[in-house]
């Protein structure tokens, strides 16, 4: 993640649902190509590569737009639910 | 939550602009109606530009000015084409926009939303926020008769549901109502709150006073390719900024939406207006932009669907909310109108809604547009290629250099030709025509 996303989504507030993250990265050896585009097109900066080449996510920041689910909806990717009980962001302003 | 199963007439999935329109119009139709909201308080996961049609609220809330929490009325609007160093623009500004009941408003959905869920109550709604719809719940025959959700207790039970979850509606695409959202059909917007003191935004603006404001709506090289737009709004004391591209193209770009969204705020039309602000949200949604030919069934046994779920979004014209409540009243009325006829909802008596929509300018204008996005898909060049000509041309013809007049038109023609060819202009317009009538 880059400094500057993490400069944007510290202005914003969430309600961390500790431990239970609303979106999870499926087992995988080598990412599919929609898998890797969201590294960059992910508005929140969520989801990075490591060092083995695998892509993960780190949910915190998320805004809960959806575009990683249609990204990864044919290659079925990644799991993707609405936090419960009003956990996730927050907007101030909207 | 009781054991006693309750029952009501109409569940409604969703608390933004389509689900509060349909909340308000069955519990002012004396329903009893159950409004289901994920987050906090209505409005906490709700994200817009963000401008307000009145017309469409009128027609659910004729006095929605006396309390409603708006922001400035717009009395000049402004279309920019630009490329990486210039913009050449469209402005229309009137004095009659300063009307006594104005016509179009910048709010902030937060705020808003919040003030329209207050009137759901008002009118005898009940509102369930933090709570997460998991499913639907239907009969034996596959029937909408109600919802699960992560509270617990059994199903919510009800007569109909009013889909109203926005764009990303993960319970109708589970339940098979409708098709996942294909990436080219989608766009993704990002935006930042700017705030800065009125009379600074007031003087930039050149306005007098704090309730007029101004939008740029803006297209061109800004998205680098892509197919988009960006945005700039003036509500009283901050400035809404953002910018939005097909996330088909966004994903095969590598770029982020960050930096997009960072290098349209550096642009030299854009800095100067925003200089000295202090930034205090940034936000991400997605736009159902595939128009007509991207539309779900809108209903079936038990269910209908309003607003972005439905994908009612005139993407030409940057509207959404108007088509969300307008397609929520609809809705809303419907039932209404089926409950005093003692008629259950079928999918045959709510063919009534389609019906309705259709001769609305909901969908007369989804159908007016129906080939735009196909045009914009297979024509990347409109946004791209023209903005460069467009820049050129007023440069050339502006610059006083000691160049003949007719020197200077030839010149532009002659860049016509090499960056386009004439045959290709008149393509571009014949096809342009076309999609657009």
């Amino acid at each position: 993640m880059s400094n500057r996303i993490e400069e944007k989504l510290y202005q914003n507030r969430y309600m961390v649902d500790a431990g239970r993250p609303h979106i999870k990265v499926k087992e995988h050896d080598v990412p599919s190509e929609p898998l890797k585009s969201l590294v960059t097109t992910c508005p929140a900066g969520c989801y990075s590569l490591n060092e083995q080449g695998k892509v993960e996510i780190v949910a915190d920041g998320c805004m809960e737009c959806g575009t990683c689910r249609v990204v990864c909806a044919e290659t079925g990717d990644i799991e993707w639910n609405y936090p419960r009980d009003g956990y996730g962001v927050l907007f101030k302003f909207g | 939550m009781a054991t006693v199963q309750e029952r009501f007439d109409a569940i409604v999935v969703g608390a933004g602009p389509s689900g509060n329109a349909a909340a308000y119009t069955m519990a002012k139709g004396g329903l009893k109606v159950l409004q289901i909201e994920r987050g906090e308080y209505p409005g906490s996961k709700n994200v817009q530009g963000a401008i307000l049609y009145a017309d469409a609220l009128e027609r659910v809330i004729p006095d929605f000015r006396e309390d409603a929490p708006l922001e400035r009325h717009i009395i000049e609007q402004r279309i920019w084409v630009m490329d990486d160093t210039s913009h050449t623009g469209m402005h229309y500004r009137s004095e009659d926009f300063n009307e006594e009941k104005p016509n179009r408003y910048t709010i902030i959905r937060a705020q808003f939303d919040r003030w329209f869920s207050s009137k759901v109550r008002e009118a005898g709604g009940t509102v369930l926020c933090e709570t997460t719809v998991t499913e639907l719940v239907k009969d034996t025959k596959g029937n909408v008769i109600g919802v699960m959700t992560d509270r617990q207790g059994g199903p919510l039970l009800a007569d109909v549901v009013v889909l109203a979850e926005g764009v990303n509606g993960l319970i109708g695409q589970r339940a098979g109502l409708r098709d996942e959202l294909k990436p080219e059909n989608v766009a993704l917007a990002v935006k930042e709150m700017h705030f800065l003191p009125q009379e600074v935004i007031e003087s930039r603006f050149n306005l007098k006073g704090d309730d007029a404001g101004v939008v740029i709506e803006a297209m061109g090289t800004i998205t680098k390719g892509m197919t988009g737009t960006a945005f700039l709004y003036t509500n009283r004391e901050s400035i809404s900024v953002g910018i939005g591209c097909i996330v088909d193209d966004m994903r095969k770009s590598g770029m982020t939406p960050y930096n997009l969204l960072d290098s349209f705020k550096q642009h030299p039309s854009i800095a100067p207006l925003l200089a000295g602000s202090e930034v205090k949200e940034y936000v991400a949604h997605l736009i159902p932009e595939g128009g007509f030919h991207a539309m779900p069934e809108t209903q079936g046994n038990g269910w209908l669907v309003v607003g972005d779920a439905a994908h009612l979004v005139n993407a030409v014209h940057r509207e959404g909310s108007n088509l969300a409540m307008t397609s929520g009243r609809i809705a809303g009325e419907t039932i209404v109108w089926l409950k005093r006829r003692r008629e259950p909802c079928t999918a045959a008596n709510l063919a009534e809604y389609r019906k309705r929509l259709e001769d609305s300018f909901v969908l007369k204008d989804m159908r007016k547009y129906r080939k735009i996005p196909a045009l914009l898909h297979d024509n990347r060049h409109l946004l791209n290629l023209y903005p460069h000509i467009m820049s050129a041309a007023a440069q050339i013809w502006l610059r006083v250099d000691g160049k003949a007049k007719k020197a200077k038109e030839s010149e532009i023609i002659q860049r016509l030709r090499k960056q386009r060819g004439l045959r290709g202009v008149l393509v571009d317009g014949w096809r342009f025509a076309r999609a657009w009538r």
